[in-house]
């Protein structure tokens, strides 16, 4: 996943300190239902979990690339393995968890369609952020300097970027038709975590959203 | 058992060194247990009667939940802390267990006890055969990982612990966390199979088998019954072990401490002593060995391992192994190891995956091979911390982050 979206790891060891709340975390776990099962796909410095897990009691599991982020994930007690959405995730029964969640790592997976379809075969529910590529922002400068867009979510060179599949809003939500999935809720938010009104089209979300968050079902689930 | 102590061979022809070792394997100086009923064994034989060598550090709590078992691995023995009564040496494992530890012993009532088939004290084929009065020698049943796990549970019985806070192993001992695991879910609470493997594969099978070969090629072998005859086949032992030894390292720590220094001279000798520094640090690791471990219960223990597969075990389905288990596992693999290596370790962690198990895994990057587990490094005990400490807030052993 981008730098940008992980605060750094902390340091390992018996010290340590809780790393800032990030606004887009408080966002999901105002979706979680307290004392479920959850796995944290590209859980990062585990933030997410922790916040899960002391805020919601969660049975919080993650998954994270990183070797660094994940022995600093369990050395402060959270049950994270090394791994890889992309290789990793068939490896889970169905319906192992409540909650599948992917947080601003979708855009970094090699197959984000594969990928979202584990997670709503794993998980009852699946909970997807992601930054917005039709952010007005990204349009403008695209448009205006003819170059890949370097924005705050998107801090990196296109040569050093993890990101391969950005995607917009818009895009996002074909995926999910295509897929057989339906949302449950949907949001876009800023860099302080404001979400947009609920009324806002998605035309509109998709141009002033920097991020989005998506809570998904199989259709047909209850 | 009574007759352990049979001074039946001749002695007097063996070192001191080898004395005092088979004073260990009789009547060892740590705790000892023996056992009235017998032991079935996975081979359809049965010991009649055994006894377990052990040892325990800290105290065990008023309900009995804070008992963390320790396994070692194949050369291992029970004493994981303080000196060890055969070499001499401090325990192999006092970078993890201790005082104030990341496996703290003012907080857990650790205990390690010398394998089945091992020789500082649990009955082995250098034991006393009561049918015979002599060592078992040969006559010693072919022993398996779940063998050993079916002792150590007579042991945790014993104690009167019924379920175990954390096992915990590395190499053969991480065999013996596992086997444990899908043998008795119920009975533990939280699982650190480090550096280890869910099956033999067959490189370390033919690893074993050079050393074994080693062994019973010596003439003072004799077929297995050297204690009685007076002999030690030291030589194939010290071979079985060197050998051993370098798959314990990796190339490149090897070549970072020795090179091709030669040893103790300026110039080649043109002959086939020890002109390298690397050749006399194996013969030196062969010929200390020897001093220390039985050569039939070496056999035995690399055996063992070779059985050692709990897929196979389990319908060729790992997963199977742990359908259901409420254990908290952490995985831990070390990315020099190539005797056990990380893609072995990956399995595991896909099998427990595959059942929705709760598990860490962490690759150490270490440059120091398998025995890895066993050195300084830092990481690796922040890991164990962290899991033991989180595992301890579960349990309701530790209230709040220690900080």
């Amino acid at each position: 996943m981008s730098a940008a979206t992980q605060t750094a790891a902390t340091a390992h060891g018996t010290h340590h300190h809780a790393p800032a709340l990030r606004a887009d975390h408080l966002l999901i776990a105002e979706m979680v239902r307290p004392g479920s099962r959850v796995l944290d796909v590209g859980c990062g410095d585990g933030a997410l979990l922790q916040l899960l897990e002391d805020t919601k009691g969660v049975d919080g599991r993650g998954i994270e690339l990183s070797r660094e982020r994940v022995n600093a994930c369990v050395a402060r007690g959270l049950s994270v393995i090394q791994g890889d959405a992309d290789r990793d995730l068939a490896d889970y029964p169905d319906d192992a968890f409540d909650y599948s969640i992917l947080s601003l790592t979708i855009q970094a997976t090699r197959q984000p369609k594969t990928v979202l379809e584990n997670l709503l075969r794993i998980g009852h529910r699946a909970i997807v952020s992601f930054p917005n590529f039709g952010h007005w922002r990204i349009r403008s400068q695209l448009m205006f300097t003819g170059r890949m867009p370097i924005t705050p979510n998107l801090p990196e060179q296109w040569y050093a970027s993890p990101d391969g599949h950005l995607c917009t809003i818009k895009d996002f939500a074909t995926l999910v038709g295509q897929i057989d999935a339906e949302v449950e809720d949907a949001f876009s938010f800023n860099a302080r975590g404001r979400r947009m009104g609920v009324k806002s089209s998605l035309g509109l979300q998709n141009l002033f959203g920097e991020k989005a968050v998506f809570l998904l079902k199989r259709r047909g689930k209850v | 058992m009574a007759a352990a102590t049979s001074p039946l061979i001749p002695t007097g022809s063996l070192t001191p060194e080898t004395v005092n070792r088979l004073r260990e394997a009789w009547t060892p100086s740590s705790k000892v247990v023996q056992f009235d009923a017998p032991l079935n064994l996975d081979s359809g034989a049965s010991l009649p009667q055994f006894q377990i060598a052990y040892e325990t550090w800290g105290t065990l709590n008023a309900d009995r939940s804070n008992a963390v078992l320790v396994c070692h691995a194949l050369t291992g023995d029970q004493y994981v802390i303080g000196k060890n009564p055969v070499t001499g040496k401090p325990g192999w494992w006092e970078t993890l267990l201790g005082p104030g530890e990341p496996i703290d012993t003012d907080r857990y009532f650790v205990v390690c006890s010398n394998i089945l088939g091992g020789c500082m004290g649990s009955t082995g084929p250098a034991s006393i055969n009561p049918a015979t009065g002599q060592p078992y020698g040969l006559d010693f049943p072919v022993i398996t990982i779940g063998d050993m796990v079916e002792a150590q549970v007579r042991l945790i019985d014993h104690l009167g612990i019924d379920k175990l806070f954390a096992v915990i192993g590395g190499s053969m001992g991480g065999m013996q966390v596992l086997e444990w695991c899908a043998r008795y879910p119920s009975r533990v609470f939280a699982a650190l199979p480090i550096a280890t493997a869910p099956c033999h594969s067959s490189q370390n099978i033919a690893f074993h088998e050079v050393g074994r070969q080693a062994v019973m090629a010596d003439p003072d072998w004799r077929r297995g019954e050297y204690l009685v005859q007076g002999t030690i086949p030291k030589n194939g032992l010290a071979v079985a072990r060197m050998a051993a030894h370098i798959t314990y390292l990796s190339e490149e720590a090897l070549q970072k401490k020795f090179g091709r220094n030669l040893q103790d001279r300026a110039v080649r000798t043109f002959s086939f002593d020890a002109d390298f520094q690397v050749e006399s640090y194996l013969r030196y690791q062969g010929s200390t060995f020897v001093d220390r471990f039985d050569a039939n219960s070496y056999l035995y223990i690399t055996r063992a391992m070779d059985y050692f597969d709990l897929a196979a075990e389990h319908g060729d389905v790992l997963a199977n192994a742990f359908r259901n288990t409420p254990t908290r596992f952490c995985v831990v693999s070390f990315t020099s190891d190539w005797l056990y290596p990380t893609r072995e370790s990956r399995e595991i962690v896909h099998a427990l995956n595959a059942v929705a198990a709760n598990v860490s895994f962490v690759e150490i990057e270490s440059n120091k091979g398998h025995d890895a587990f066993l050195l300084e490094e830092p990481e690796f005990f922040a890991t164990v911390q962290g899991f033991i400490d989180a595992a301890a807030r579960h349990r309701g052993l530790i209230h709040g982050r220690r900080t």
